[in-house]
C-alpha cells in the first residue's frame, strides 16, 4: 500500500507544487488547511468566507483529485503565535512568529491531525532538505535554491518530527517550481509570493501592534550611549535594533539603534561604529541531532531569516534540573553583528547542515 | 483510496437511472421551447404540462397551482418575499412569523424582509426537539400577520413539526401558511389537502431526482407577486425558458417517490433505528438531536460533546465515511448553526454536531461498517480537539 501523506497547503504555489510531486512520486496525498486567526473585522462577515488562498487551495486539490479539508487553528493560533508576538513586543523584544508556528502549530497541531488521519508523513512547502544518516537519524538540510531557503525557521524541528517531515520543494530552485506549477497545470503557478506575517494581512506590524496592543505605545527619552537625551520614541516596539530611518533626531551623522532597554523604556542609539555585538546568548535551544555537543565549536550562524551567517564559536550549555533539560548556547562571532535582535532565532549552520538553534537573549 | 459509503442523503442524493432516461429525449429531441407556437413547441409544452399533472397527481392539487422553479430555495424565496409583499398590499399585513429552526433559504429571505422592506418578524420559538408548538403559532397569530412559515422536517436534526395542525390555526385566521417540504419530501406524504398549506416548496435532487429545480405549490386564490418577471411562464409566477428536461425529471422522480414511499421506509427504518441504537449505547457524552419518534426515517443526527464537528468529518471522510454536520463548514470555521442554538444546545455540544442520513444505496454492511467505525474516531477527534 502506498504510503499516505498530508500536505500542508496554503493557496500558494509552493505547498501546490509539494502536493503535485507527491502525488507524482505515487502517494496517497490528502489536502489539509489550516484556518489561522486574523484580525476581528478584517475577515469576511460570512462565517463560511471564501478567501482567495482557501478557494485556490481547493482548485489545486480538484486538479489533483487529492481530498481536501480545512482544520481550525484560529483560537490555537491566537494563544501561541499572536500572542507572543504582543507579549514579546510588550517585553522589548522582536519575536519570530513564523518559528513558534513552526513549532507549535505545523509540526505539533497539524503533525497530530495528519497522524490522526492515519498519515505517515507531513509534507509542507518549505524549502529544506532532509537526509537520512548511516545510523539512521535524520539531518535537516538548506534548499538547493539558497536564496529561498527556510531552513531557518525549521531549526525547531526534533528527530521524531523529522522523520515524518517531507520537505518536496526543497529540490528545487523556486524558478523550476514556477515551471513545474505550470506544467502540472496548477492554478497558483503565477501566484506571487507571500510576504511577511500572514496575520498582518500586508500591512505593516507597527499598525497591528497599535491597534491590538496600544498599551504598549509608551514614548520614552531617545538616549546615547553616554546618557546624552536625543529626543523622545514613540514606543520601544516601533523600532528595531539597527534601524537608521524614522527616529526623528536631527544629527550630522547617521544614526543607528543600538538597544531597546525595556526596563527603563528608552532607546539607545549611536552611531555606525557603536553597532553590533560579538556575542549573543540563546535559549530553549534546539539541536536536530537530538544531542547536544559535546563541546565548544565552529559553525556558521544566523540571527535572522534574512542576515547572512556568519561564522563563530558556539559554547553548548546544558543545565540540567530533575525532569527538565533547559539547553542554551553561546555564541561569539568572528567579527561584530550589527543586527542582532533578542526574540529572533539564531541558528547554526556547518555547510548546508542545520545544527540546531534558539532564541536570542 | 479508501472506497467511500455514502451517509449524506439529506444533502444530495444521485439521479435514480430511471429518471436520468425519462429526461435524457429532452436535451436534443424533443428540445422546443414550450412558448413556441410550432409543434417543436407544442411538445415540449406537452411535456412539461404532462409533467406538471404528475406533480400534481402526487400533491392532490390542481395543476395550475404547481410552478416549477430552479430548486428548493427558490421556491422557498418565491413563497415567503412572493406572498408576504402581496398580502402587505392587499390587507396591510405587516408581521411574518417563521420559527427559529428553518433553512437559511427561509431565514435569510426573512432577515431581508425585515431590514430592507419593512416587516416585522416573530422568530417562533421551538422546543428542545425543534418542533413548533401549534400553540406558539395560536399565540403569535393575528390579523396584521401576513404569513406564516414552518418548515415540514428539519434538514439538520430531522424532526417533523404539526404541519396540519399549523395550517388548520392559519386557515382560521386567513393567514396564508407555507411550509417547506423540501426535506420532507422524500419519506413524508406531501398531500395539500390533508396538509392543508397554501405555500409549499419541493427540491427534486432530495428524492432521486436532479439538481436544479423546484417546485412550489400554491394553492389557488393565495395572494402572491413574482420575484422573476418577464414572459409569462408559469402562470406569470416565474418568468423565463422552462428547464424541460429538469421538469420531466423532477416529476419522474416524485412519482416514483409517492409509489415506492413504503418500500423506501421500510429499508431505511430498522437500519436508522441500528444507528441510533448503537450511537447512544457505545459512545459516551453523545445525545440525539431533534426529535427521538416523530422524525424523518431516514434522518439520525447527534451531538457529542466536546467535538470538533468539523474534525470528525474530516477524519470521517479520511475512513471512507460521507456525513454531514451541523457546525462544520468546509472553510474550517466552527460556529454552532442556528438551529443548534435554537434547540438551547451549548457551544460545547454544538460544535460537535454529526448528521447521519440514509437512502436507497444504503446497505446494512454500510451501517455496520460506519458504526464500528465511528466510536474510534470520536475518541480521537476529541483527543485533538
Amino acid at each position: 500500500m502506498e504510503k499516505k501523506v498530508v500536505v500542508a497547503m496554503s493557496g500558494g504555489v509552493d505547498s501546490s507544487v509539494a502536493a503535485a510531486l507527491l502525488k507524482q512520486q505515487g502517494y496517497d496525498v490528502i489536502g489539509m488547511m489550516l484556518r489561522l486567526w486574523s484580525e476581528t473585522g478584517r475577515e469576511e462577515s460570512n462565517r463560511c468566507c471564501t478567501p482567495d488562498s482557501m478557494a485556490l487551495a481547493r482548485r489545486v486539490a480538484a486538479r489533483l483529485d487529492i481530498p481536501f479539508y480545512v482544520v481550525d487553528a484560529k483560537e490555537l493560533f491566537y494563544s501561541t503565535v499572536v500572542q507572543s508576538f504582543l507579549d514579546g513586543y510588550a517585553q522589548g523584544v522582536t519575536p519570530n512568529p513564523c518559528v513558534i508556528c513552526n513549532r507549535q502549530i505545523k509540526w505539533d497541531f497539524l503533525l497530530n491531525h495528519a497522524l490522526a488521519l492515519g498519515a505517515d508523513y507531513l509534507a509542507t512547502g518549505h524549502y529544506a532538505r532532509k537526509q537520512e544518516t548511516e545510523n539512521g537519524r535524520w539531518q535537516l538540510l538548506r534548499s538547493t535554491d539558497r536564496s529561498k531557503d527556510q531552513s531557518y525557521v525549521l531549526h525547531v524541528l526534533t528527530q521524531e518530527k523529522l522523520a515524518k517531515a517531507l520537505f518536496p520543494a526543497g529540490e528545487y530552485p523556486k524558478p523550476e517550481i514556477r515551471k513545474l506549477a505550470r506544467t502540472f497545470g496548477l492554478p497558483t503557478a503565477t501566484r506571487s509570493d507571500s510576504q511577511d506575517l500572514c496575520f498582518l494581512a500586508g500591512e505593516d506590524y507597527r499598525e497591528f501592534l497599535r491597534r491590538n496592543a496600544p498599551e504598549i505605545g509608551h514614548p520614552g527619552p531617545i538616549l546615547t550611549r553616554d546618557g546624552k537625551v536625543l529626543g523622545e520614541h514613540q514606543g520601544l516596539a516601533y523600532y528595531t535594533i539597527g534601524q537608521r530611518k524614522g527616529l526623528g533626531v536631527a544629527s550630522p551623522i547617521p544614526l543607528y539603534v543600538l538597544a531597546k532597554e525595556a526596563a527603563t523604556n528608552t532607546l539607545v542609539i549611536g552611531s555606525e561604529e557603536e553597532l553590533g555585538w560579538r556575542d549573543l546568548i540563546a535559549k530553549d535551544v534546539n539541536w536536530i541531532s537530538g544531542e547536544t555537543p559535546k563541546e565548544s565549536f565552529r559553525a556558521e550562524v544566523k540571527t535572522r531569516y534574512t542576515a547572512r551567517e556568519a561564522w563563530a564559536e558556539i559554547t553548548p550549555l546544558d543545565f540540567i534540573q530533575p525532569g527538565e533539560t533547559f539547553r542554551s548556547l553561546n555564541v561569539r562571532f568572528d567579527t561584530p553583528q550589527r543586527d542582532i535582535t533578542p526574540g529572533q532565532a539564531a541558528v547554526c549552520y556547518d555547510g548546508d547542515l542545520v545544527l540546531g538553534g534558539g532564541t536570542i537573549e | 483510496m479508501v472506497d467511500h459509503i455514502y451517509l449524506d442523503y439529506a444533502a444530495t442524493t444521485p439521479v435514480d437511472p430511471r429518471v436520468l432516461n425519462a429526461m435524457l429525449p429532452y436535451f436534443n429531441e424533443t428540445f422546443g421551447n414550450p412558448s413556441s407556437v410550432h409543434s417543436y413547441g407544442q411538445q415540449a409544452e406537452a411535456a412539461v404540462e404532462s409533467a406538471r399533472e404528475t406533480v400534481a397527481a402526487a400533491l392532490n392539487c390542481r395543476p395550475d397551482e404547481i410552478v416549477f422553479t430552479s430548486c428548493g430555495s427558490e421556491s422557498d424565496n418565491l413563497a415567503i418575499r412572493g406572498t408576504a409583499l402581496a398580502m402587505r398590499e392587499k390587507t396591510g399585513a405587516n408581521w411574518i412569523l417563521v420559527s427559529r429552526a428553518e433553512h437559511p433559504a427561509v431565514s435569510k429571505t426573512v432577515e431581508q424582509l425585515e431590514r430592507h422592506y419593512g416587516f416585522q418578524v416573530e422568530w417562533l420559538e421551538t422546543d428542545g426537539a425543534g418542533t413548533v408548538s401549534p400553540e406558539t403559532v395560536k399565540k403569535a397569530i393575528c390579523k396584521d400577520t401576513a404569513i406564516v412559515s414552518v418548515m415540514y422536517a428539519n434538514n439538520e436534526i430531522g424532526t417533523v413539526n404539526p404541519v396540519a395542525d399549523i395550517a388548520a390555526i392559519c386557515r382560521a385566521h386567513h393567514v396564508p401558511f407555507h411550509t417547506d417540504a423540501v426535506q420532507a419530501a422524500a419519506y413524508l406524504p406531501v398531500d395539500a389537502q390533508s396538509l392543508g398549506v397554501d405555500l409549499m416548496s419541493l427540491g427534486a435532487h432530495k428524492f432521486y431526482g436532479p439538481k436544479g429545480v423546484g417546485v412550489i405549490y400554491v394553492r389557488k386564490s393565495t395572494p402572491i407577486f413574482p420575484l422573476q418577471t418577464g414572459g409569462g411562464q408559469e402562470s406569470g409566477l416565474r418568468a423565463g425558458t422552462q428547464n424541460v428536461p429538469y421538469i420531466v425529471g423532477f416529476a419522474e422522480a416524485l412519482r416514483f417517490t409517492a409509489e415506492e414511499r413504503a418500500q423506501r421506509i421500510a429499508h431505511v427504518r430498522p437500519l436508522h433505528d441500528r444507528i441510533i441504537g448503537t450511537i447512544l449505547e457505545e459512545i459516551p457524552d453523545s445525545r440525539l438531536t431533534g426529535h427521538p419518534i416523530t422524525r424523518l426515517p431516514n434522518h439520525s443526527s447527534f451531538a457529542f460533546k466536546s467535538t470538533d464537528g468539523n474534525l470528525l468529518l474530516t477524519l470521517l471522510d479520511a475512513a471512507g465515511f460521507a456525513c454531514s454536520s451541523g457546525s462544520a463548514c468546509k472553510t474550517g470555521n466552527p460556529e454552532p448553526s442556528e438551529v443548534m442554538n435554537a434547540i438551547g444546545l451549548s457551544r460545547e455540544w454544538g460544535l460537535g454536531s454529526l448528521r447521519v442520513t440514509l437512502g436507497a444505496g444504503t446497505t446494512p454492511a454500510d451501517v455496520d461498517a460506519f458504526l464500528k467505525a465511528l466510536p474510534e474516531l470520536v475518541k480521537k477527534a476529541r483527543a485533538l480537539s
